[in-house]
């Protein structure tokens, strides 16, 4: 008898939710699905987009995209894969690879690749010393955009020094320039980035050919740095709780006190508090600006926007350095650590050919993971907060002039729709009609607002269209890690333990405790000393938070994501990856924690 | 014998390349003692004791030649014969001198009572692959010096099975120069024990080390009677990221009075793993030692006491994947960017 081959529904059968055509429609026609993507594979992006998409922020995926696919196809000329499709149903974004497999193409790929990529990879530190002073100055830029704003006349001294231009059109050209610096810097985040993962890959495939039970987490931790700046916001708050000591501030940060409420009180503890507070400064610029998401969603908002994560650490830290405890990251002893996994594995090997291979390609991957592992804080986290706030900002000025009720509704508008409406506004302060947006938006939104949560309660295949035979696309593997053998697991979902999740065996070592389901940052609070942390995304903003828990287990990320690294350095195990546990494991149930295994089985 | 040459030798006296005079396994067990590892204290008897004894068996009743006159393929002339031949062994005192040197050796390593184990020490390489493999005999928990020195012969006895005879002969190996060497080594009343591998041996990962164990004692294991729990721990980072706990129906328990038995596993303990973490971490690290001691990877039988106590009871060279060849898994590049291609250029 023949059995069923499994499989998953075509684009053309995944229907727009009743109710919700009218949003759907709003996102761009180029993000829609079309019948000819019916022959083609997709798969659903939740390790960077795990909830619906507002339509302001697929601008996110357009800008990555354009830029990703740009780099692959036309800069670097990676041979064997060019850009990435995308579209976008019920809020959900699905892409799919474009591989070359045209072997007379592919070929002369090859020629053009070894011209561009090679190059990169000989200049590799001169290049990316240069692409962090481009960095430094687009962020520059982006800081010193003007405050919006539309006064009754304009300035008397801009007519006397004949300027010609008047105040309106400095919205226009501010919020081109925020769109255009937003597109320019996905650019800068894939100057290097494929390339660094590819050195990155050689080296893991041969670890897997040499030993083939070595685990992915173990690999990692053999070409981490230390010096990486994820951990430096981090490293602030310990610092700032160590400062809060010397200066004899720590009575004043009391576990369960707001931000707000702290600031207050050492505002008004004299020249002590005060000092305490310049320390604050220097660590909040640059450092504070990393946002609590992994920068795709505009309400995932940075440090400097929200204290209370920050500040919720320092009364633990203040409480470890008075019992005694070094709260310092062991950056010798990690060193020292890496130092013995790469010589021990070196000693292992088989033969002086393998081992002469694994000290080129170490050698490789050691030198361009910096830039893996520290572009995401120049442009995941500072340059798209500073971005987002500017949009933020036309929002305020949006609602002031009676658009909309809400200044953050702006993010239910397409980066068109905000021009339309910024136009609209220029408009009606030039011509001083009222503007024709007040009574435009405000259905809009709210039909939008209702579509999100909408597709927010629904399930969403994990892939759609045809299943290939193999995925060997470069990009898909190393910036998704989606492999056959993933889609074989999507494809038995839900036939195993009912009480099981698998994940990606991000940390090793098994823990039982209670599961505390944090859903957002404002949810940090519950966290317990030894409870186990079940959250969508795992990120290194919450790096403070690993000091009170005995585990962390995500819905999303892979085995090199930011939370891994992090629960390695704290010797905490980890799951990563799982799907949906933040769906299926209920607040307080205890849990296992398997982080060797990348298994959490739920107790009861 | 010469009076000079001793009929016993104590396992801190011997190594490796003692094989001719004290087998692979004595000799290897001498090896391990040496390199300050635990194992169970011990002696051998030395193959002279084995070499001096058929000499007098065959001079009053020939027996050498007998075997080499025997057809491999007349399987019911080999049993009759072997069978008359093992007899006599079993029969025939030892050599005063031996006897008492064997029996004073063993006052020192075991007080009245104290069960010992006697295990053959073949001296050929040939005896201990796999087609030779289980073909001499170890006794357990022997207890008083009649019934050690009954199973030294009995070891002996072994060399002249149907199996082992049919195997000389198919070879046409020479019956002058096989001898054996017989342990007499301290018992273990092992908690738990089992085997380990110090590289995969499903993958051939020389980077992780197998373990396998179950309760009582480690013949269980190796036999095949129980299926044991089963970890990988990994060489460099300990980590452990394989843990199968199997249901352990039975475990093998001395016997009051000498000997083993199966019995059944006390529930609470059946689906229990035998060994903590502390205890993996142990097993590795001896594995390594014992690896690096002999510079190549190492297939292990272990064994731990009633007090914790961990002892290896056999350590010698992993045969599966040590004969294959394997090509090397990359080698060096002129230009290391090279390497790249594997990943973005299509080629595997």
């Amino acid at each position: 008898m023949l059995q069923k081959v499994k499989g998953f529904p075509l684009p053309s059968s995944v229907k727009v939710a009743p109710g919700t055509e009218g949003a759907q429609a709003a996102y761009p026609y180029y993000m829609q699905f079309e019948p000819g993507d019916d022959q083609r594979f997709w798969f659903y992006n939740s390790m960077h987009f795990p909830e619906p998409m507002t339509v302001f922020d697929m601008v996110t995926a357009e800008a990555a995209y354009v830029a990703l696919g740009a780099s692959n196809t036309r800069v670097h000329s990676l041979p064997t894969t060019k850009g990435i499709d995308y579209r976008i149903i019920n809020g959900r974004v699905y892409i799919g690879g474009n591989g070359v497999t045209d072997p007379a193409e592919i070929d002369q790929r090859v020629g053009e690749f070894q011209q561009r990529a090679f190059y990169y990879y000989e200049n590799w530190e001169r290049l990316y010393a240069q692409w962090k002073g481009k960095m430094g100055r687009l962020i520059a830029d982006a800081e010193a955009l003007p405050k919006l704003e539309l006064p009754e006349f304009e300035p008397l001294e801009n007519v006397h020094a004949g300027k010609g231009v008047a105040s309106s059109h400095t919205l226009l050209e501010t919020w081109q320039k925020s769109i255009e610096g937003y597109f320019r810097m996905w650019h800068h985040h894939f100057e290097f980035l494929l390339l660094g993962y590819g050195a990155y890959m050689v080296f893991f495939e041969f670890c897997k050919k040499a030993f083939p039970e070595i685990t992915d987490q173990t690999i990692a931790r053999m070409v981490a740095g230390f010096e990486a700046e994820i951990f430096r916001p981090d490293d602030e708050v310990k610092r700032l709780s160590r400062r809060a000591i010397e200066l004899g501030v720590d009575h004043k940060f009391i576990d369960g006190m707001s931000a707000d409420e702290v600031l207050a009180s050492l505002r008004a503890s004299g020249d002590a508090g005060q000092s305490w507070l310049d320390e604050l400064e220097t660590s909040r610029n640059p450092w504070f600006n990393v946002n609590v998401g992994d920068g795709f969603y505009h309400y995932h908002r940075s440090w400097n926007d929200d204290l209370s994560l920050p500040f919720a650490a320092i009364p633990d830290y203040i409480a470890k350095i008075r019992a005694g405890e070094n709260i310092d990251r062991p950056t010798e002893k990690l060193m020292a650590e890496r130092q013995a996994l790469i010589e021990g594995y070196r000693e292992l090997l088989g033969s002086d050919d393998e081992r002469g291979a694994y000290d080129q390609m170490i050698a490789l991957a050691c030198r361009v993971f910096p830039y893996v592992e520290g572009h995401k804080f120049y442009c995941e986290h500072w340059y798209t907060n500073l971005f987002f706030n500017k949009v933020r900002e036309f929002g305020g000025l949006l609602a002031q002039h009676g658009f909309f009720d809400d200044g953050e509704d702006v993010f239910h508008l397409s980066r068109y729709e905000v021009e339309q409406a910024i136009v609209d506004l220029m408009t009606s302060w030039g011509n001083g009609s009222p503007p024709r947006g007040l009574t435009r938006w405000r259905p809009i939104i709210a039909q939008r607002k209702a579509a999100i949560t909408t597709w927010a309660a629904m399930d969403s295949s994990p892939a759609l269209g045809e299943v290939p035979d193999i995925i060997d696309d470069p990009a898909i593997v190393m910036l998704w890690g989606i492999t056959r053998e993933t889609l074989d697991s999507w494809l038995h979902q839900g036939e195993g333990d009912p009480n099981e999740l698998k994940g990606f065996a991000a940390s090793s070592g098994v823990v039982e405790g209670t599961a505390r389901v944090v859903r957002s940052v404002q949810e940090i609070g519950k966290l317990k000393q030894g409870d186990i942390l079940v959250c969508q995304v795992t990120n290194p903003t919450w790096a403070p938070v690993f000091q009170k828990i005995a585990a962390a287990v995500s819905d999303i990320g892979g085995s090199m994501s930011h939370a891994a690294i992090v629960a390695r350095e704290y010797g905490l195990p980890a799951v990563v990856g799982t799907g949906r546990a933040t769906e299926r494991i209920p607040d307080g149930a205890r849990i296992r924690v398997d982080g060797g295994r990348g298994i959490v089985t739920i107790l009861g | 014998m010469s009076a000079e040459t001793p009929v016993v030798a104590w396992f801190d006296a011997i190594g490796l390349s003692d094989r001719p005079a004290v087998g692979g396994k004595g000799g290897s067990l001498g090896e391990l003692t040496r390199a300050g590892i635990a194992v169970p204290p011990g002696l051998v008897v030395r193959t002279e004791a084995f070499e001096q004894f058929v000499v007098a068996l065959d001079a009053a009743e020939p027996l050498r030649a007998r075997i080499e006159a025997l057809d491999p393929d007349d399987l019911d002339a080999v049993s009759a014969v072997t069978a008359k031949i093992r007899a006599r062994i079993e029969q025939t005192s030892l050599p005063a001198a031996a006897d008492a040197a064997i029996r004073s050796a063993l006052a020192q390593l075991a007080g009245d009572g104290q069960p010992v184990a006697v295990r053959s020490s073949a001296t050929t390489e040939d005896a201990e692959d796999a087609s030779f493999a289980g073909l001499q005999d170890t006794y357990l928990w022997v207890i008083g010096a009649d019934q050690v020195v009954a199973k030294v012969r009995s070891c002996w006895a072994s060399l002249y099975s149907v199996e082992s005879v049919c195997y000389r002969r198919k070879h046409g190996l020479p019956e002058v120069g096989v001898a054996m060497g017989v342990v007499i080594q301290r018992m273990v009343d092992a908690r738990c024990a089992g085997v380990m591998f110090t590289r995969s041996p499903t993958t051939g990962d020389r980077s992780v080390i197998t373990i396998e164990g179950a309760w009582g004692l480690g013949s269980a294991v190796v036999s095949g009677e129980v299926t044991p729990d089963r970890w990988v721990v990994a060489k460099l980072t300990g980590e452990i990221p394989v843990r199968d706990i199997s249901d352990k129906h039975i475990r093998q328990v001395p016997t009051p009075g000498g000997g083993i038995h199966d019995e059944e596993t006390p529930a609470d303990l059946r689906r229990a793993a035998c060994l903590t973490d502390a205890e993996l971490q142990a097993l590795k690290d001896v594995g390594r030692q014992a690896e690096r001691h002999y510079g190549r990877p190492q297939d292990i039988e272990w064994a731990i006491d009633q007090d914790g106590a961990l002892l290896l009871l056999q350590s010698r060279p992993e045969t599966v994947w040590s004969t294959k060849e394997a090509a090397p898994v990359a080698a060096p590049q002129a230009n290391p960017l090279a390497h790249l291609m594997t990943v973005f250029g299509g080629r595997k």
